[in-house]
């Protein structure tokens, strides 16, 4: 059985996409390895060891996109859940409601974030006009707190969509089975719903990490220009604001987020496998 | 899926509408592309000269000498107008990345004021025209500033502890570690790569005190009062002074940068007689007059000064007395081992973490 | 239980919109700053209109979002018709070239187009980044998109209409037009609009790949936040917004109405 129906020239079809990918996918990256390996003398690790002298930059946004993943997360699940048990109506409303706010340029809202966290901002000054009283140890913004803030709020709808297509798929009957064998909410949430969104767990984990972990205009933004993450020193490096540019270590550092990407998503594959065969066998 | 369709060649109906209108007249096809720092000109100033002259002037704006030194030899983009502080002109010059200037194109040089000129940048006055000067101030909210911590208007201010996170840093290295030079009583213009490494400890030591590193954000966040002292440019600062009457400032007794931002045309240009139409143009009596009058900034046209309003032409702060600018100090082109130094600890600035 | 998640859902729905509403309501003030109202007036939408700047960068997004999805959906509906007639490790090697865009954080695709731009127009004196690169860098991360939406239709097709158009003798090329197209028209559709999207939007790839003066509106809408922060960005944003919510208004309620008339 011929799997495809081959129109026309296959060759004819594919050249131009490969071609195209070639030039401009193939090409630069190997050209990011190249400078990442080379200086003005010639092939060297050391721009290895400017990665190795940014290790806490590196750890740093290891840590903020981590805690924002999770958050997103935690924050999603309940949502996509109640919104895959909702009615067609319901569903499509709530899936409009989330996609509506990506719509406005991230910049603008991340802008306003702003005007609502900053001292003078809008919480602090309903905090303020509510009790009567000045909070001044409290700071929302210019914090690592911010970033997470951040993060979460621009990237929380990559995590609610795929867990709700995911959860969808979990038909009513089988949460009904399972309850109609004696199984109590939390053992139906265990062992049938937590399972079978795994592949919508993995995809949302993908879809908020990776932004999170290259951001470099939240960090602007809400973190008041003060700690660099990453995507802040790439940028910088390609750009030269520090008063340097240097392709060669900008290079060696998005090389080594590649990798990072690289390996997450390797591990990440594997356990969706691991999931979607035993956790669907188990249950069915 | 028609149904999608359709709203998108209505999205695309309605934006097109709405654009059409800005493209109505394009009366010449010589476009000059004009790149000035941001909040630097009166912008009607830009259509005067299109009507005049009939060149289209596509004007776009940088936050540090850095990003646009950078952006210009990373060939990313061509500009035929560019408007740097004078230590980047000169390590312009020196990568002959400048076009020497035809002045019979530009008449209305002999407006500008003979102390400006043959300054140390450019000593022949080949390839710049003076277009404002200042120096660098340190802004502060009467408010909540304590009189006794601005009395001896030191540059201490900006480690003052008791104002942690009320106090906004430069968001360049050359103007932060300039800051910390003068502080510790060095040259801002040292070689010295120990003077560096003590500027740097400074900068690190008051990071926990700063609110944020900024550029033209300076304005939002002091008019605002969200923080209350920041060091910026004198024509800036009266500018925020007009804003908010709470405002004041003080050039350092340390002493401090003082600058001049200069036009040049750049050696590649494609059109560098209407460059230097434009530079005439910028020179002109009554359109310095207007761009001093809106960006608040010390300029050396002659004839526009003595048409300024008296209370500008005498605020210290703008055209700060001579036993004052003595004090500053006008920041020459580092040697390029310097300048990676600097790009190294800045950076280290940046990734050092509570 | 179920009030407790309904409440916990409007937090969320109040977070998602809280930045959404004092963007809307400060696009109305009559003074200057972002966070301090002062009254209302509509004198930043006045200003929005005569800022060529803002205007022009809309229509250069519009511009490359338009030409940068149908290149992409061209080149990437091809892509897929070939891809999914291949087999083996050869169909594995083409998908995972194409996940690579999508895979990549932004940024490293940004400088990677980058290096390889000026690169080459470092050996050319005369060329410069502007509307060439910015298509480019589009088309290219618009294609694995493409790809992807493309693809499970040409799964789910049933090929033996196709073989019995050709056995009827229709000419292959006009049998594919008129079969096969048709029967992956969704896909393609959903493609272009996931591109055009994707395009319309898209920061970080621009803001390394565009030059002087061709600048898409998330570049002018950046370089305005390093200005003294102007309110005619909010109303810019309403405006946008609102043209967008009554657009999917529009959309949504019409829709129950057809699925009634079909069951």
């Amino acid at each position: 059985m011929s799997k495809g129906v081959s129109v026309g020239n296959k060759k004819a079809n594919l050249f131009p996409f490969s071609s195209w990918m070639v030039v401009f996918v193939l090409i630069p990256i190997a050209l990011v390895v190249y400078y990442a390996f080379t200086g003005v003398d010639g092939f060297t690790f050391s721009n290895l060891k400017w990665v190795y002298t940014y290790r806490s930059t590196l750890w740093l946004s290891l840590e903020l996109a981590f805690i924002s993943t999770v958050i997103c997360l935690v924050l999603a699940y309940p949502i996509a859940y109640s919104m895959s048990r909702a009615s067609a109506r319901i569903q499509r409303n709530a899936t409009l409601i989330i996609m509506l706010p990506m719509w406005m340029n991230f910049l603008v809202r991340t802008y306003a974030w702003m005007t609502l966290l900053e001292d003078t901002g809008l919480i602090n000054s309903a905090l303020r006009a509510i009790f009567g009283m000045d909070f001044p140890g409290l700071h929302l913004i210019n914090n690592h707190g911010a970033i997470i803030l951040g993060m979460v709020y621009n990237y929380l709808p990559y995590m609610i969509l795929p867990l709700y297509t995911a959860m969808t798929k979990i038909g009513d009957s089988l949460i009904e089975a399972a309850r109609d064998l004696g199984a109590s909410g939390a053992q139906v949430l265990g062992k049938v719903i937590m399972p079978m969104s795994v592949p919508g767990v993995i995809s949302g984990i993908t879809m908020v990490f990776i932004p999170s972990i290259s951001t470099f205009i939240i960090s602007k933004i809400l973190g008041g220009g003060k700690d660099f993450l990453i995507g802040d020193l790439i940028e910088d490096y390609f750009l030269g604001s520090s008063g340097v540019v240097n392709y060669n270590i900008g290079a060696a550092l998005s090389l080594v987020i590649m990798v990072l990407i690289l390996i997450a998503t390797f591990i990440m594959n594997h356990f969706d496998k691991d999931a979607s065969t035993s956790g669907g066998g188990s249950v069915i | 899926m028609k149904r999608k369709l359709l709203s998108l060649a209505l999205i695309l109906l309605v934006v097109f509408s709405l654009c059409s209108c800005a493209f109505s007249g394009n009366a010449s096809d010589v476009s000059l592309n004009v790149y000035n720092w941001g909040e630097y000109i009166d912008l009607s100033v830009l259509d005067d000269f299109e009507e005049q002259t009939g060149i289209k002037v596509n004007y776009t704006t940088f936050a540090s000498n850095e990003e646009m030194y950078s952006k210009i030899v990373s060939g990313a983009a061509s500009y035929d107008v560019i408007i740097p502080s004078e230590y980047m002109i000169s390590k312009m010059i020196d990568e002959d990345l400048l076009a020497e200037l035809n002045f019979d194109n530009i008449p209305n040089y002999q407006y500008i004021g003979e102390e400006y000129k043959g300054l140390d940048y450019d000593p022949n006055n080949l390839y710049s025209v003076p277009y404002t000067w200042g120096t660098v101030v340190i802004v502060y909210n009467t408010e909540y500033v304590d009189e006794e911590d601005v009395e001896d208007e030191s540059i201490e201010l900006l480690w003052n502890e008791k104002y942690s996170g009320k106090i906004l840093m430069f968001d360049n290295p050359r103007d932060s570690f300039a800051l910390a030079h003068s502080k510790l009583g060095n040259s801002m213009n040292t070689t010295d790569p120990a003077a560096w490494e003590a500027a740097a400890e400074e900068l690190i030591r008051q990071k926990p005190l700063v609110q944020a590193y900024v550029m033209d954000q300076v304005f939002d966040k002091m008019i605002s009062e969200e923080a209350y002292i920041a060091p910026y440019y004198a024509g800036d600062a009266l500018t925020m002074m007009d804003e908010n009457e709470n405002l004041a400032a003080y050039v350092p007794v340390e002493g401090a940068n003082r600058f001049f931002d200069s036009m040049c045309v750049l050696k590649n240009s494609r059109h560098k007689d209407e460059a230097e139409a434009f530079i005439n143009f910028m020179c002109d009596t009554e359109i310095a007059l207007r761009n001093a009058e809106e960006v608040c900034y010390a300029i050396p046209q002659i004839e526009s000064f003595e048409l300024l309003d008296e209370e500008t032409k005498e605020d210290t702060m703008v055209y700060p007395p001579e036993e004052v600018l003595e004090k500053c100090e006008v920041f020459v082109n580092l040697p390029a081992e310097t300048l990676k130094l600097q790009s190294e600890l800045w950076i280290e600035l940046k990734t050092h973490y509570k | 239980m179920k009030k407790l998640l309904n409440i916990y859902n409007a937090l969320i729905g109040i977070f998602l919109y809280a930045p959404i509403f004092v963007i809307v309501f400060f696009s109305f003030n009559s003074g200057t700053s972002r966070s301090s109202f002062e009254g209302f007036s509509l004198q930043w939408y006045a200003e929005l209109l005569e800022d060529d700047l803002i205007l022009r960068s809309l229509y250069y997004s519009v511009v490359i979002a338009v030409l940068s999805a149908l290149i992409a959906t061209v080149i990437g509906t091809l892509a897929a018709i070939g891809i999914n007639s291949l087999k083996g490790w050869k169909k594995s090697a083409y998908l995972a070239v194409n996940n690579i865009p999508v895979v990549n954080p932004d940024i490293v695709t940004a400088i990677s187009m980058m290096i390889l731009f000026v690169f080459v127009l470092g050996l050319f004196n005369s060329m410069e980044m502007g509307f060439g690169t910015l298509l480019i860098a589009h088309i290219t991360f618009n294609i694995p998109y493409v790809v992807l939406s493309v693809l499970p239709k040409l799964r789910g097709m049933d090929q033996n209409i196709y073989y019995a158009a050709l056995d009827l003798g229709c000419p292959p090329m006009k049998s594919f037009i008129k079969v096969v197209i048709p029967q992956i028209m969704p896909g393609i559709v959903s493609g272009l609009i996931m591109a055009f999207t994707l395009s319309l939007d898209d920061f970080v790839i621009s803001y390394f790949n565009s030059g002087a003066t061709f600048q898409t509106l998330p570049i002018t809408i950046y370089s305005m936040t390093k200005k003294p922060y102007s309110l005619k960005l909010n109303a810019l944003s309403t405006i946008l917004f609102a043209v967008v919510l009554v657009l999917m208004l529009a959309v949504n309620l019409k829709k129950p109405q057809k699925a009634q008339k079909k069951a």
